[in-house]
């Protein structure tokens, strides 16, 4: 059973992960994204992440690729991309290189860390277990981590608004 | 693995897999599945007859007794139209989005109690052939979560409906939707937040045990604001008047489902009365206490009336009944709010939504969360009546800092000259 619930996440992962590059419509290319985040919760919930996989359903499919629909539809950019125009030649062989280094990377780091955990660590599961442990973590030994990504967000919102805001002074409306 | 995707239910907890166990679980997807249809279809007669009344007309009355089966007419009816598709519109995406809307509504039900014992301290299971179960299909440790996530993938039914349809009015509608849905997605989570710090857990049987009378139900004991911006919040999500601008008929033609016909359009529609169902459902157990009765004292009366509990009578079933009778008063309510308040305007939607309901829902969270830390470490009467001046005060002083710089704000449009 774990098997096939790896298997179909996963060819649900890639399959998003697939479309999100390939296809040529921007809004199919995030629709494709929600696939893969959540072929990444069905994951998460495999390893008795329940806390991990909700948040990834509400903060990435139900916010932040709804942002990008939004953005999408109100500027009307849904229209199918010309890839033969180039406004920036060294980004393609610089994708290629960034991204082989990337995947080099995460499976090294896949590598090496599958021994790291004896086999069959059991999995704190039951109850609230997940949901304390987060908040232990994040609201004791990562308190300032957390917090300085907060301020992080604030300034750049605060930022955007300041950078978007037009001052109208008289004449034109 | 058994734990961890299975951790919902005690029924599920027994080694011995018999088909006694899959027949329960089967049994209750089914019976979720009619409830959660037949429950809709009335909805829809329920809203018609009311608004009627409301207005001094008949409403539906031809159909079966009192029109009860007027919407199953206009079902089958719905069903066999011809099936339109747009010329202009994005083919797959039209076709998918429907489902988007309907599916989340149906899953929904799936971690609502619709039953079961919580009097006295009960944990709220039954006994159902011999095994220990819950009335509801899963409790998830994380159930109440579960909700957010699914009306948040609402969103993308509405959403995509509109944009897929490849016409004018329809993308305008699912703008405003997504917008709408957003924004009051925050207040919504702020107020639930403000519960979840009195109960102390996701699971919503757990939250449905921790309110065990009615100074416990959290309506009360949270303070009744965080009810209010929940309520508000979600009419919102719904999309039910007054925030019904997303199928404003006299703006939009249809909204998100104009380039909609026949079964296509009976699942948005189906989708939509239906949430309103299972939402009202989750005020209830969120504030009311679920199937938690309503108790008048210790009153006793042989066997029909025990604990205070007046349904008492009905036995196992006594929770069911009081889940059903409290989600009726929210319908009532929905279908008053329909039939009485005007739409509100673009602009007043979102001042409304971001500068009053999300700080009044956050101010009043951090307020608790003052009240419990005081409840947690001492244990007199005296420093909690400390913090509740000190809150007090600090409500008021951000309060008046709060409308100070909104002010400003006004001002500073005006001088401008904004638009509106």
């Amino acid at each position: 059973m774990e098997l096939i619930v790896f298997v179909i996440a996963s060819a649900m992962v890639l399959a998003g992960a697939l479309g999100v590059v390939l296809r040529s419509n921007p809004v199919h290319a995030a629709l494709s994204l929600v696939l893969t985040l959540f072929g990444i919760a069905v994951h998460f919930v495999a390893l008795g992440a329940h806390f991990l996989a909700a948040v990834q359903v509400i903060v990435y499919a139900g916010a932040i690729v709804v942002l990008f629909l939004f953005v999408l539809m109100l500027l009307g950019i849904d229209k199918s991309e010309d890839l033969s125009i180039e406004p920036f030649p060294i980004q393609r062989p610089l994708a290629i290189v960034i991204g082989a280094g990337l995947a080099g990377l995460v499976i090294a780091a896949a590598v090496r860390a599958r021994d790291a955990l004896p086999e069959g660590t059991p999995l704190e599961s039951g109850g609230d277990s997940n949901i304390k442990q987060l908040a232990q973590n994040l609201f004791s030994d990562y308190v300032f981590a957390f917090e300085f990504t907060s301020v992080l967000l604030i300034v750049a919102v605060a930022g955007t608004v300041m950078l978007t805001r037009k001052e109208k002074k008289g004449g034109e409306s | 693995m058994h734990t961890a995707l299975l951790a919902a239910d005690p029924l599920l907890d027994t080694d011995d897999w018999w088909w006694q166990v899959l027949a329960i679980v089967a049994g209750k997807v089914l019976a979720i599945f009619v409830i959660g249809l037949v429950g809709t279809m009335f909805m829809v007669w329920f809203e018609r007859k009311i608004v009627s009344g409301m207005q001094n007309r008949v409403g539906p009355n031809k159909a079966g007794p009192f029109g009860l089966l007027q919407t199953l007419a206009d079902g089958t009816k719905l069903f066999f139209k011809e099936d339109l598709l747009p010329d202009k519109a994005d083919k797959w995406v039209f076709r998918l989005s429907p489902f988007l809307a309907f599916v989340p509504a149906f899953l929904l039900w799936s971690v609502i109690p619709l039953g079961g014992d919580f009097t006295n301290g009960n944990d709220g299971t039954v006994e159902m052939f011999g095994y220990e179960t819950r009335v509801q299909l899963v409790d998830l440790p994380i159930g109440i979560l579960l909700v957010l996530a699914l009306s948040s993938i609402g969103v993308y039914g509405i959403m995509l409906a509109g944009w897929a349809s490849g016409s004018k009015y329809p993308l305008l509608g699912s703008v405003r939707a997504s917008a709408q849905m957003i924004s009051y997605e925050a207040a919504l989570g702020l107020s639930l937040a403000a519960v979840l710090l009195m109960s102390g857990t996701l699971s919503t049987a757990g939250i449905v045990q921790g309110q065990d009378g009615f100074l416990n139900w959290n309506v009360v004991a949270t303070g009744f604001i965080p009810f209010v911006v929940f309520l508000i919040a979600m009419t919102a999500e719904l999309n039910r008047p007054p925030f019904d601008l997303v199928e404003a008929e006299q703006e939009l033609v249809g909204g998100f489902n104009t380039e909609y016909s026949s079964i296509r359009f009976a699942l948005f529609f189906l989708a939509e009365f239906m949430n309103v169902i299972t939402m009202s459902a989750i005020m209830v157990t969120l504030f009311f206490g679920g199937p938690q009765p309503l108790k008048l004292g210790d009153l006793q009366l042989g066997g029909i009336v025990e604990d205070g509990n007046i349904f008492a009578w009905a036995g196992p079933l006594s929770g069911t009944i009081w889940v059903v009778l409290k989600t009726l008063a929210f319908l009532y309510a929905y279908v008053w709010f329909r039939a009485t308040l005007p739409r509100l305007r673009y602009d007043q939607l979102m001042d409304f939504g971001w500068k009053l309901l999300i700080p009044i829902a956050l101010g009043w969270f951090l307020v608790l969360a003052a009240l419990e830390m005081v409840r947690d470490r001492y244990d007199g009467w005296e420093p909690l009546a400390v913090t509740v001046v000190i809150s007090l005060v600090v409500l008021g002083i951000a309060y008046g800092l709060f409308s100070l710089a909104l002010g400003v704000a006004r001002r500073t449009r005006e001088k401008e000259g904004a638009a509106y």
